[in-house]
């Protein structure tokens, strides 16, 4: 048995450890928000929190996170409510299929870096592939979110 | 919800005298539940889209086109709610599902819009007078004192009534024939930008997409699938792969060779997508490879080069380029050589499916639901009305998921497992088993005068024809796969377009912009090199050998118009400065084409940092005449140039051995953030008729940037992706 503490609640799964976090989330627990998208840690889709950082699910054996905490996008931070509300507004998403992942990468950059440079920004989100093509936006979506973060 | 059914449907409708239209108007307030399939049932007389309108003034509005990024639910939807004088934040948008009477539900060939608009003014303009007519007679008032705005109907006395409380007035009334059409000055919606209505779903995950659907009991499944395209399962060992953890069963999935038939192979069945994985890739099959084992594309393309430089299948001739060349001051040559190319949109290919006795209902990101029921049905031998194909969220389309073979596959695997599953495609799968654009090879050559005045064209090209797809065999270009090269905007009294044999050894299919790709890179680089040849400025160049204003003389109702193109070219020139100071070591290329009826044209700014490429600046004009949601146009704008950037740095499938060498994104890579540039869109303000908006930015970007790069370094590159001559 393995406890997770998803999104503040508490879950627990009778699965193989080394099946990694992503399938158990979208699997097993069952929230779908996170997805799938290449498997290998190569392309952002699968992106959660873990302590407040952005990892990839795919790549993660869902022992090794017991007694984090793991926040998806369906749940609730500061940062990622502040985020998504810019998403809305500058309507980034096309396909929107990367953009769970473009949220949480995003979330944790904001976690960590407050103010982050145009180079931190990319330097961030290198890690997420959108096949559409909103980067610009994502990047305006940011830089928007932190100005009215710091408008207060 | 009985009142739909206690409503004659059927004359009501066929009052509205709309071949494509559709209304109902109902009382319930209850929204949702109103589509159930006997409700759906009553609406035969329904083809394309409908419009529900409910007591509580919430209105329903179908989309009957599939959104993968596109923004059509949005911009189907609100060209009603603009005639209609509706409230946007009434509507609710409801997707249709699968089916003939909501007529072509093809979302390809960038068509929504431009072949339905019409039918969807005409939809919302209907519903008005219908309501307008509804409020006079209440209020005992000549209707011309009435208008609509707003979801009320307003009297020119003062007094207003709400949309929803005219439903049960309007419910028994005629329908007028023939109905009065907004002024496009008058438009509320159109034109401007409307905020998608999924933007929240799509932002905090709750977006139903393929892969997210659930049912109660539902397994998963994975299929390994022949590394040779076509290849057949000869055997196969399942004892290990049955005692993995989660793994429930492995059968073989049937080879169905059709266009859109299943590729065959073995199917491993699991309690989770980790599981069905795990066994998939454990398992050994033997196989029986077929003929493409022997496709080394490599050795392919050295082929069709040989074949484009001779003497192919004429096409088009204009004068005689014969003639020409033995006359010609200067000729020049040049071969251009593209590989294949993966849709990878951000979604794999996956189906749900639940086939239960003659029954089956899916759930897909699919752009081709009708088709999808059709092989369903099929496969099942079973009337397609008791297929039910559920159009959910797609992750990104791009042409991949207008073929529905993992449909067919889910369904095969449902039935015999005789419960709801889910099969998903690994990244790898999609990579290696996809419909590939086409690799082509393309010879051109161009003859210029004493005053670098072009005097002779010839175009001849080699690619693996989509028809082979549809009819195994086929070697050679079908005369619309020829049409990008044939239309030709330019003046030049001799032109000839040949095409040449190639066979297919994967299954080809149709990637966004399709056979555009190829042509306008052939196209818009030969054209740079000519100019250079001429010592001549690229865009004085162009826009001479684009010639006097004209319409394409053909007998196609959308026709280029060579005024709109330079006025394009022109645009995304001087907003990207050409001709003024750049930074130093920038500099600017030139493309300009017309496709999907649109006519677009790009500036890319480069520069060379330490031998690679960066593009600072791409700047995109467009006429694709009315514009419904300019937000949309945009943001189509900037995808299409990531996208045809990614495949101008990095897209290259090859093969050896038959099999797909690339397997994720690691060997097949997009471009990411940094590499992302500025992107300047310019809409030309038109009131013609829409024209595509999805596809025709993709096919300049490529040809542009390495007419940048000619300008920049001196260097030409005939062959894409720029990564494999070091430059990214
Ligand atoms: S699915 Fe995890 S990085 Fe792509
Ligand atoms: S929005 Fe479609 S992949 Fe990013």
């Amino acid at each position: 048995m393995i406890t997770l503490k998803i999104n503040g609640k508490e879950h627990t799964v009778d699965t193989d450890p080394t099946m990694p976090l992503l399938w158990v989330i979208r699997d097993i627990i069952g929230f779908t928000g996170t997805k799938y998208g290449c498997g290998k840690g190569l392309c952002g889709a699968c992106m959660v929190l873990m302590d407040g950082n952005a990892i990839n699910s795919c790549q993660m054996p869902v022992s090794v996170v017991q007694g984090k905490e793991l926040i998806t996008i369906e749940g609730e931070t500061e940062n990622l409510q502040l985020l998504q509300k810019s998403w809305a507004e500058l309507n980034v998403p096309q396909c929107g299929f990367c953009q769970s992942g473009q949220l949480i990468t995003a979330t944790a950059l904001l976690n960590n870096n407050p103010n982050p440079s145009e180079t931190d920004i990319d330097n961030n989100m290198i890690r997420n592939i959108c096949r559409c093509g909103t980067y610009p936006r994502i990047k305006s979506a940011i830089n928007h979110s932190v100005e009215l973060k710091n408008k207060g | 919800m009985g009142s739909i059914k206690n409503i004659s449907r059927r004359g009501f409708i066929k009052g509205i005298g709309l071949a494509s239209g559709g209304l109902v108007i109902a009382s319930s307030t209850s929204l949702l539940s109103s589509f159930t399939t006997t409700d759906i049932e009553v609406l035969e007389f329904n083809p394309n889209l409908f419009v529900q309108l409910n007591s509580d003034g919430s209105l329903i509005l179908v989309a009957s086109r599939s959104e993968m990024g596109q923004g059509i639910r949005t911009s189907l939807t609100s060209v009603i709610a603009d005639e209609m004088e509706a409230n946007w934040d009434k509507v609710i948008i409801k997707q249709a599902t699968g089916d003939t009477k909501y007529g072509n539900q093809n979302t390809d060939g960038s068509r929504s819009i431009r072949t339905l608009y019409q039918k969807m003014r005409q939809m919302g303009a209907t519903v008005k007078s219908v309501l307008i007519t509804a409020a006079a007679k209440s209020w005992n008032v000549p209707e011309s004192e009435c208008k609509a705005e707003n979801h009320f109907i307003l009297h020119s006395s003062g007094k207003k009534i709400a949309f929803g409380d005219l439903v049960e007035i309007a419910k028994g009334l005629e329908v007028p024939k023939k109905v009065k059409l907004k002024s496009p000055k008058d438009f509320k919606y159109i034109g401007k930008t409307l905020p998608s209505k999924d933007v929240e779903n799509l932002s905090n995950g709750s977006a139903i997409f393929g892969l997210d659907k659930r049912l109660p009991n539902m397994k998963f499944a994975a299929i390994k699938r022949c590394p040779v395209a076509l290849g057949a399962v000869k055997s196969f060992d399942k004892t290990e792969i049955l005692k993995i953890n989660g793994v429930i069963d492995v059968i073989e999935v049937p080879s169905i060779i059709r266009p859109f038939g299943s590729l065959g192979g073995v199917a491993v069945i699991a309690t989770n997508t980790w599981a069905a994985f795990k066994g998939r890739d454990a398992l050994k099959v033997e196989w029986d490879y077929g003929k493409n084992k022997s496709y080394n594309s490599e050795n392919f393309m050295n082929n069709i080069t040989e074949n484009i430089h001779k003497t192919g299948h004429v096409e088009k001739s204009i004068g005689s380029v014969d003639d020409a060349f033995k006359k010609t001051n200067k000729a020049i040559e040049a071969t251009y050589q593209l590989p294949h190319l993966a849709h990878t949109p951000m979604e794999v290919p996956n189906a749900v499916a639940y086939a239960k006795g003659d029954t089956c209902e899916i759930w897909a990101p699919i752009q081709a639901p009708q088709a999808a029921r059709r092989e369903v049905a099929k496969l099942l031998n079973t009337d397609q009305a008791n297929v039910t194909i559920n159009v959910t969220f797609l992750g990104g389309g791009f042409g991949r998921k207008s073929k529905p073979d993992y449909i067919v596959e889910a369904a095969a695997v449902s039935k015999a497992i005789n419960g709801p599953v889910q099969v998903v495609w690994s990244r790898e799968d999609d990579i290696q088993h996809s419909y590939y654009h086409t690799v082509s090879a393309q010879y051109m050559k161009g003859g210029l005068d004493k005053n670098g005045n072009v005097n002779s064209w010839l175009h001849r090209f080699a690619l693996p024809t989509i028809g082979s797809t549809f009819k195994p065999g086929s070697n050679l270009p079908q005369p619309w796969e020829a049409k990008s090269a044939t239309d030709l905007p330019y003046d030049i009294p001799n032109m000839q377009v040949e095409t040449c044999k190639a066979d297919a050894h994967v299954r080809i299919g149709w990637l966004r912009s399709v056979i555009n790709i190829p042509h306008s890179f052939a196209i818009n680089s030969f054209a740079d090199e000519l100019a250079h040849e001429a010592g001549m400025d690229a865009l004085e160049f162009r826009l001479n050998l684009i010639g006097d204003d004209r319409i394409q003389q053909t007998k196609d109702k959308y026709k280029y118009d060579t005024a709109k193109l330079k006025n394009v070219l022109k645009t995304a020139a001087k907003n990207a400065g050409w001709g003024k100071k750049l930074p130093k070591g920038h500099a600017i290329g030139l493309a300009v084409h017309y496709s999907f009826y649109s006519h677009v044209a790009a500036a890319v700014e480069v520069s060379i940092i330490d031998g690679k490429v960066k593009v600072h600046h791409v700047h995109m004009a467009i006429d694709c005449g009315t514009t419904i949601n300019k937000d949309t146009v945009i943001a189509q704008m900037q995808g299409s140039v990531i996208f045809g950037m990614s495949l101008a740095f990095y897209g290259k499938i090859t093969a050896k051995d038959g099999a797909i060498e690339q397997s994720n994104f690691h060997d097949y890579q997009m471009i990411r953030m940094p590499n992302a540039p500025e992107i300047h869109v310019d809409i030309i303000k038109s009131n013609n008729k829409p024209t595509g908006v999805g596809e025709p930015g993709v096919p300049v970007i490529a040809p542009a940037l390495v007419n940048a790069i000619f300008k920049a370094t001196g260097k030409r590159y005939r062959s894409l992706p720029l990564s494999d001559h070091g430059l990214v």
